[in-house]
């Protein structure tokens, strides 16, 4: 704009500048929307034309099978009860594989986040493979490893187990890695300079630092488990999926069970979240935080 | 407080400490012991399958091509993994079957079969066995001495298990099977004229459209079908991602204190969150597909329905947390209320929506492998097919690699579009 090198630009020069920027800012900014636009018009037409039943005929009947199972759950009403006690026991079941799967993903999290940050690695050479590891782990779907888990072990929970503790693994190593560049390094020098061995400068110069953060994920990702572990329980792991799959297949008319079953797993999901993310605040707020006034 | 009492209180707060650090692991440990005798982990040892897991890594490296003769009408034919897709066209062998009345198959380390009326199997260090199925079950002839353990004889079976290659002989058929390293016809099936060039045969020839057609179309690995679901997949990600972040951003206005002041709207919008969320993708996903049949929109839209009750709540917490100052000096200027939000509430928050969606897009590719799998569409239902059958594992390990792929792949995309435009907006926060 400024053609003299002695002259500055003249406000009038700067307000045409800026208008044009804002221009060409706004116009990109319109290109980018219609994009995106297009992109979801277009989406939602594919996947309309590829699925079974179009979207314009199904939606009027999306209420039907909710109607058909809560019809029927009120018209046995008496008998839920009965259905809660008789699937205790498989929600037991997902509750303790979701649980199980994050205390072994958190623990095995716990050394190889250890591995993969730099300045605690033992070496540094093992950073890198340990972080790709931990990506690996953490893009594999659980259904994946679950499925050849249960062609090589049979069905059951052990295969949802290993599968969600394997994913944990990658998705709270990440998690912890990055909570541990944050710890301080002084504790780790202290207690190397006194002679402690690799484990003892981690388990008493980094966990006590980074132990609330650890924890606050690790409830988050039990959450998350949780219903990985229904879905598993779905496609033949065992738990109330399994239970709910079978249900739903005696189809019309035995809908009660079904209807218990939905009950029981959104009663547990809501319990733990609302359990968990209480712990979690007062894990990063501290008690004062709950003082404050702060309902749940 | 007394310096006596300080101690005191310190005393018994070491105390808790170490009983605290000495209590957890105890009860994570008894925690373990009693789910792992509930789930019976020490059984596992006799369910696990070691045949099966056998065949699952083997056919990952390696594949086998039949010769089998049928002993009835004396028809002969050679199959890659003896599928009807990887036929040989009659009178076509690969150059180790020599097809004749009597056909000779070659194997590794000088020992060959002769198939015909009487099959003979020249086994290099070891001898000849021959074997003549008839009516009366199989007469084999074994060189004198005791039988190797390698070899299953009985009067109506005879199988001969030699290095990379297993003949089994019954009445009705003789079967070579000869194993061979790598994923067989990836590129071109037999019916192709590329099948067995090399990439430099392949470059000169220029027939570069043909070439592409006949790879895109391999009956055996369906490129053109895996390549189509796995954009299904990406596709049912994208459209329950953003359609839910689209939902949910004016229901997150309604769920804000700030914004909301009437007490039941907002507990209402908040409910609502809770509902979608707390039922889950499982439920969501048996419901939409009971209304929709299975396919990728029945996908997308159990992701989006979990998503609106995710975002909502975090959209909602972000718009709690704007700066009022912003809003004023934008009110201070005459705004107008939509001018208001646009200008003074948007640009705050959205580097942290649009932080959040695009994770929740990586999160949600794997989510809608997995939704596939339950009410079948994309990679999900292609792989649970692939395992169903039991037989195609090197299928299987292509679709796991596939999906690992496609997921890190959607994590750079998603963490560079993050990057790209929350940068690139330059507005609000830094």
């Amino acid at each position: 704009m400024t053609s003299a090198a002695d002259t500055a630009p003249s406000p009038a020069d700067i307000r045409t500048d800026y208008l044009a920027q804002m221009r060409q800012k706004r116009m990109l900014n319109m290109i980018l929307l219609l994009i995106f636009a297009t992109l979801m018009v277009a989406g939602f037409y594919t996947a309309d034309q590829r699925n079974a039943g179009g979207f314009w005929n199904g939606w009027r009947h999306i209420l039907d099978f909710p109607a058909d199972v809560v019809g029927e759950a009120y018209e046995r009403a008496n008998l839920l009860p009965g259905y809660f006690v008789k699937y205790l026991p498989s929600l037991l079941e997902t509750i303790n594989i979701a649980g199980a799967a994050t205390l072994i993903g958190a623990m095995l999290a716990l050394v190889a986040s250890m591995l993969a940050t730099r300045g605690l690695a033992p070496a540094g050479w093992l950073i890198a493979p340990v972080r790709r590891l931990l990506d690996i782990l953490r893009a594999v779907p659980e259904i994946v490893i679950a499925l050849v888990l249960i062609f090589l072990l049979g069905g059951g929970p052990v295969p949802a187990m290993i599968a969600i503790a394997l994913h944990t693994v990658g998705a709270l190593g990440k998690l912890f890695s990055e909570v541990n560049e944050n710890a301080s390094l002084k504790p780790v020098e202290g207690l190397a300079s006194t002679g402690g061995s690799w484990m003892q400068q981690m388990m008493l110069g980094v966990v006590p630092q980074v132990a609330p953060n650890y924890l606050s994920y690790a409830l988050l990702r039990f959450e998350i488990n949780i219903r990985a572990s229904a879905i598993l329980g779905f496609v033949g792991a065992g738990g109330i999926g399994y239970d709910l799959r079978n249900t739903m297949s005696w189809g019309q008319g035995k809908f009660d069970e079904a209807a218990a079953i939905f009950l029981l797993l959104f009663a547990a999901i809501i319990i733990v979240d609302q359990l968990s993310s209480y712990f979690r605040n007062r894990l990063t707020h501290g008690k004062a935080y709950k003082d404050k006034g702060a309902v749940l | 407080m007394t310096d006596a009492a300080t101690y005191a209180a310190a005393d018994r707060s070491l105390t808790r400490k170490r009983m605290f650090t000495l209590a957890a692991p105890a009860v994570i440990l008894a925690y373990l012991t009693y789910v792992f005798v509930a789930f019976d982990v020490a059984g596992l040892a006799d369910r696990v399958s070691l045949s099966n897991m056998q065949t699952l890594v083997s056919d990952t490296y390696s594949y086998k091509v039949h010769v089998t003769r049928d002993n009835r009408d004396g028809a002969t034919s050679v199959a890659i993994e003896g599928e009807r897709k990887g036929e040989y066209p009659e009178g076509t062998a690969p150059d180790w079957v020599t097809l004749a009345d009597t056909t000779r198959v070659d194997l590794a380390n000088g020992a060959f079969i002769t198939l015909g009326e009487t099959t003979s199997f020249d086994i290099p260090g070891y001898g000849t066995v021959t074997a003549t199925p008839g009516r009366s079950g199989v007469n084999a002839t074994f060189p004198p001495g005791d039988l190797p353990e390698w070899i299953n004889a009985s009067k109506n079976r005879v199988a001969i298990t030699a290095d990379g290659a297993r003949l089994t002989i019954t009445r009705n058929r003789t079967e070579v099977f000869r194993y061979f390293y790598g994923w067989e016809l990836f590129f071109f099936t037999l019916d192709s004229p590329f099948h067995g060039k090399s990439v430099t045969e392949l470059l000169s020839s220029g027939q570069y459209g043909a070439i592409w057609s006949d790879f895109w179309s391999n009956k055996m690995w369906r490129h053109a079908d895996v390549a189509w679901a796995l954009f299904e997949t990406v596709l049912m990600a994208f459209l329950g991602t953003f359609g839910a972040a689209m939902i949910a951003l004016p229901l997150g206005f309604l769920a804000a204190k700030n914004f909301t002041p009437l007490g039941s709207l907002r507990f209402a919008a908040r409910r609502v969150f809770d509902f979608l969320r707390g039922v889950d993708g499982l439920i969501w996903t048996i419901v939409l597909s009971r209304a929709f049949g299975p396919g990728p929109l029945t996908g997308s839209l159990a992701i989006m329905l979990t998503d609106t009750g995710t975002f909502g709540k975090i959209f909602s917490e972000a718009l709690e947390n704007v700066d009022d100052k912003q809003i004023e000096g934008i009110a201070s200027t005459g705004a107008k209320p939509l001018q208001r939000y646009r200008f003074g509430v948007i640009p705050q928050i959205t580097p942290v929506l649009l932080s959040q969606v695009l994770y929740y897009l990586e999160s949600n590719t794997r989510s809608a492998t997995i939704i596939g799998a339950i009410t079948g569409g994309g990679i999900g239902l292609m792989l649970t097919q692939a395992i169903i059958t039991q037989k195609d594992w090197e299928e299987v390990s292509y679709y796991i690699i596939l999906i690992i792929l496609m997921v890190m792949a959607m994590d750079s995309f998603s963490g560079w579009l993050r990057r790209r435009l929350i940068q690139g907006t330059g507005e609000g926060t830094h």
